[in-house]
């Protein structure tokens, strides 16, 4: 396959940006998304210009390293999928591609496609987690959790924080990205005690990283690669809201 | 052996870091924690109450209105009704300034919830992107919430001034409520039809997003399937109630 890519161009965070045309021929359509990048990076390389710079990890789908977006999706347009794992056969021959970074003030470009999701981190920082007495491995029954916790935990704690929920909001919210980790950890025996402190702080946080609110729109679960459901926004606001009380 | 691992030693610092939007002047003071009205959430709280109440005064105004299909009498007398209802405990229109009060307020904190919502939205994402994004999810929403939400504001205003005031009325202020209405969207004046359906179409849109969003909002979307379903069928009710009444009047069924 023959493509044409127009990917945004930024050589560090503090000068401009433009879209730059580029050409990639013979893609194969078994190649990820990525393996294509690498294949227009090598390409620039022996050229002797800079490689497009994005991040990547483990390139299976589970780090939550990578992502772009492509076409004006977050991570294209197949659902529940990672940059990573969206194929090449996915696309047209000929067609012209736009790949941009994920767009939110909270997320300042670090390099072309590169942004810095420190503000995720801070946001884990003010509240997610469980304070617990760290010592040796406590039998897995000393705790019983009813099986539709354990689920509704689980599903939520598949979050991998790639920030697709915050590229593809169109007020640039991270409540998806929060109310992920609040119902993760809300929802288990160990996670109660700081329950409600936990919705306030990351909440609180959350606005003051400069992420927009939240509008019901969808948009976040749509492109999630996860599929995180909108439940977990509403249950972030009862936390919230009886924290608030 | 004792393991000691330092906590997000391998992603940022533990200290709160001043996000990089505040580009004033830096205060020596660590950022106090936002209040209830502050955070997102709590606008978003506002913003679902204050439309639940503008949701009651719907209903409420849909079902007076059918009055029109009872005939002149008794869509005066409703009118009468409401200016004298609870007299002589109360004094005349004295529970309707009070819902007329409560409503100015409700609408007030709407529009405000709504505006600093928007100034969030737009300082989160200060650059757009290059391609036109399709949306995912029915996204007609945003664009119905807000813009819609203001043709709504003009509409309200000039709705007023039509059937309130009389101002822009054929039939005068001082005509019957009655009268007001039936001159108000007589055949000729097919264009103020055309503008109420316009405005009545938008703010059934509105609530179609805006009812259950309510519940989202403050935590009791619980099935989301249903819950929306049903704020889908009382829109297109109140839709359909809202404009029975100017095509019934434009077609001559109601004189």
């Amino acid at each position: 396959m023959n493509l044409t890519l127009k990917i945004w161009r930024q050589p560090n965070p503090d000068e401009p940006g433009k879209m730059v045309k580029y050409h990639v021929k013979d893609i194969s359509p078994d190649m990820s998304f990525l393996e294509m990048l690498d294949v227009l990076n090598e390409g620039l390389i022996l050229a002797g210009d800079d490689p497009v710079a994005f991040d990547h990890d483990c390139r299976e789908g589970i780090c939550g390293m990578c992502g772009m977006v492509i076409n004006g999706v977050a991570h294209g347009e197949q659902k529940a999928t990672t940059t990573c794992q969206l194929h090449m056969r996915h696309f047209t021959d000929g067609a012209t591609v736009t790949v941009e970074p994920w767009r939110a003030a909270p997320f300042p470009v670090i390099k072309d496609l590169v942004v810095d999701r420190s503000a995720f981190d801070r946001i884990i920082q003010a509240g997610g987690f469980v304070s617990v007495p760290a010592g040796a491995a406590p039998d897995a029954h000393a705790v019983p959790v009813p099986k539709g916790d354990a689920d509704d935990a689980f599903d939520a704690a598949t979050c991998i924080g790639c920030g697709a929920c915050v590229a593809a909001c169109p007020n640039g919210s991270a409540s998806l990205f929060t109310a992920a980790k609040i119902t993760h950890l809300g929802s288990l025996p160990q996670g109660q005690p700081e329950r409600a402190s936990r919705a306030k702080a990351m909440v609180e946080q959350m606005d003051l990283e400069g992420f927009g609110g939240c509008t019901n729109t969808g948009e976040c679960t749509a492109v999630c690669p996860k599929g995180i459901s909108l439940d977990t926004i509403a249950r972030m606001n009862a936390d919230f809201l009886k924290a608030s009380r | 052996m004792t393991a000691i691992i330092e906590r997000g030693a391998a992603t940022s610092p533990i200290e709160p870091v001043e996000p990089p939007a505040s580009t004033s002047a830096p205060s020596p003071r660590r950022p106090r924690k936002p209040g209830f009205f502050a955070t997102s959430t709590g606008q978003k709280a506002v913003m679902a109450v204050t439309g639940a109440i503008l949701v009651t005064f719907l209903i409420a105004h849909m079902a007076g209105n059918l009055k029109a299909f009872a005939g002149a009498e008794s869509f005066n007398g409703y009118a009468l009704w409401l200016r004298e209802v609870g007299y002589p405990l109360l004094p005349k229109r004295g529970l309707l300034t009070l819902a007329e009060i409560g409503l100015v307020v409700a609408i007030a904190l709407h529009i405000w919830s709504a505006v600093a919502l928007y100034r969030r939205a737009a300082a989160a994402r200060p650059v757009r992107y290059a391609a036109r994004r399709r949306s995912q999810a029915g996204g007609y929403v945003v664009h119905i919430m807000r813009w819609g939400g203001l043709t709504i504001a003009l509409f309200v205003v000039y709705h007023l001034l039509d059937l309130t005031f009389g101002v822009v009325n054929p039939a005068g202020g001082a005509a019957t409520p009655y009268a007001r209405m039936i001159e108000g969207f007589a055949p000729g004046r097919w264009y103020v039809t055309l503008f109420y359906v316009v405005a009545v179409v938008m703010v059934g849109l509105h609530l179609r997003h805006g009812l259950w969003s309510a519940f989202q909002t403050l935590g009791l979307a619980r099935w989301r399937p249903q819950l929306k379903l049903s704020a889908t069928l009382l829109s297109v009710a109140l839709v359909l109630g809202f404009l029975c009444v100017p095509f019934a009047i434009m077609i001559g069924a109601v004189q």
